[in-house]
């Protein structure tokens, strides 16, 4: 059964239609990716999705409940978070601070404490800069801290908008051995990414967005192979 | 001898309007706005202890009864007032909280006249330490000043919702990932600072026991000046310029230069926004687009 189910979605900002009615699923144990140039309206779909922006009309569905028009706030509860595009991290909160913001939804302690140790064990350096001051971070230490912080809350549903941006190629292939490291844990991943090569890689499906339209899908490696994409993506 | 005494009542002036700055500094830190109701809020709570002691209330109770209305009014104000308006341009809010001001000022002229009305039962005396006379109300201001302060910032470093307040504060929209309910710590952020506002207001009272309309614009404006001094949106920023403000009130009000008192702290202002535009301990926020 899908976990995640959209229909339908059309999202506009102002008269402007950035979702011009797509349709797609996150089943149970997947990574999906969304894949698309600037402008196509990844974030777009992520945000309405956690109910950060409103869509005009169409369905979302989690774990067959309607969650299309909640506030993200009781959408997060649900199960589901984000680790926004930007990271977006407390940056005034310190790096033990910010991961438990990620736990803010969780009211076991101990509980607590074992994600903490987890993600701590993952991110050795995130435990060396436990009481620095997030702002301080290097862009690469406040991806992982982004990503530590969303995990914090043990989510069914990750969800990452465009993790690898801005980061040098090491760095790119730890971000994504991190995210299949999640999703062995068991983690159900939906990824936007641009670098369509090292996401169809690791993704068991993806779709292509174009222009607020869903224009290609298919298996990661039917998409890895698809001469379009290659064209269009992988530069040749 | 004077200096001391000028220095205690500087202080537990300056406590005064650091309550009040705190309202205006958490209110926008959190909801970006500048709640220009503030300083009437404080003239409500004034209102309702004057009700109540009229009414031989014990004082105490008055200020409980007090606090407790101007939290439901300070809540109320938010949820019909500005709650709407949420998202809408800056200038719409700023001058619905311009009309709220007018409103709440009209609405007290309507019940309790235009004239002043004296408080009774908030003079505590004072005492002397050899040839020191200080007013009890004045340490009692400023040992309560202190301690409100010292609360607060436990509250915003170690409890949940103050976490939350922190994190409202810095990145809404990332706030709601984590799974914070934004409306309710907005709505958190007006109830703490009505309530800092009502004891402000009885604190007031105990220096000048009169009550008129415009009680809390006075103390409002200085107030948010030393907001703006402090750093608006930083919580130690408010508690420096208050305390500042009212230190330079007392020591100026005391010297030759007693009738320019009011000048001279809004000059303070001026100077500072020209050296330092973000205030003491302001910091420059990026505008995320």
């Amino acid at each position: 059964m899908a976990l995640l189910e959209v229909k339908n979605l059309e999202v506009y900002y102002g008269v402007i239609q950035a979702i011009k009615g797509i349709s797609f699923e996150v089943n149970k144990g997947e990574i999906v990716t969304l894949i698309g140039a600037n402008g196509a309206g990844k974030t777009t779909t992520m945000q309405s999705i956690i109910g950060l922006i409103h869509a005009r009309s169409g369905e979302i569905t989690y774990n067959g409940q309607l969650i299309s028009g909640m506030p993200a706030h009781k959408i997060v509860h649900l199960g589901m978070t984000q680790v926004p595009e930007g990271r977006r991290i407390f940056s005034e909160l310190t790096v033990y601070e910010n991961l438990m913001m990620g736990a803010y939804t969780k009211k076991d302690k101990e509980k607590i404490k074992e994600n903490l140790d987890e993600i701590y064990a993952l991110f050795p350096r995130l435990e060396e800069r436990k009481n620095q001051v997030a702002g301080t971070l290097s862009g690469g230490e406040q991806q992982m801290l982004a990503m530590g912080r969303a995990m914090m809350s043990n989510p069914d549903l990750l969800m990452l908008d465009e993790p690898s941006m801005g980061l040098s190629p090491l760095l790119v292939d730890q971000v994504f051995d991190i995210i299949k490291h999640f999703h062995e844990k068991g983690t159900t991943i939906l990824l936007v990414e641009q670098n369509a090569n090292k996401s169809l890689a690791i993704s068991d499906r993806a779709y292509v967005l174009e222009n607020g339209r869903i224009v290609l899908s298919g298996t990661g490696a039917e998409l890895l192979a698809s001469e379009e994409i290659k064209k269009a993506y992988l530069g040749g | 001898m004077n200096f001391i005494t000028n220095l205690i009542g500087g202080l537990s002036l300056g406590g005064i309007y650091a309550m009040i700055a705190l309202g205006y500094t958490m209110v926008y830190g959190i909801a970006k706005m500048l709640n220009f109701a503030h300083g009437d809020i404080i003239m409500v709570g004034g209102y309702t202890i004057l009700v109540f002691t009229a009414r031989s209330v014990h004082p105490i109770i008055a200020i409980i009864l007090s606090v407790i209305f101007c939290v439901a009014l300070g809540i109320s104000v938010e949820k019909v007032a500005y709650k709407p308006l949420r998202g809408s341009s800056p200038l719409a809010v700023l001058i619905t909280a311009i009309g709220v001001s007018y409103l709440l000022q009209s609405l007290a002229q309507m019940i309790f006249g235009s004239g002043t009305k004296m408080v009774q039962g908030l003079d505590l005396g004072s005492f002397s330490i050899g040839s020191l006379k200080i007013g009890v109300s004045t340490v009692v201001t400023l040992i309560a000043c202190f301690m409100v302060m010292i609360a607060l910032n436990l509250f915003v470093k170690y409890t949940r919702i103050g976490r939350a307040m922190v994190a409202v504060s810095e990145d809404k929209g990332a706030a709601q990932l984590m799974g914070i309910n934004v409306n309710f710590i907005i709505m958190i952020t007006f109830a703490i600072g009505s309530a800092l506002a009502a004891l402000a207001g009885t604190f007031y009272l105990m220096r000048s026991p009169s009550m008129y309309s415009t009680f809390g614009s006075l103390p409002g404006i200085k107030a948010f000046a030393a907001a703006v001094i402090g750093g608006i949106g930083s919580i130690p920023g408010a508690m420096l310029g208050g305390i500042l403000l009212g230190v330079v009130e007392v020591f100026a009000g005391a010297s030759v230069l007693g009738p320019y008192t009011d000048a001279i702290e809004f000059a303070i202002l001026i100077v500072i926004l020209l050296v330092k535009p973000t205030g003491f301990l302001g910091k420059k926020r990026r505008e995320k687009v």
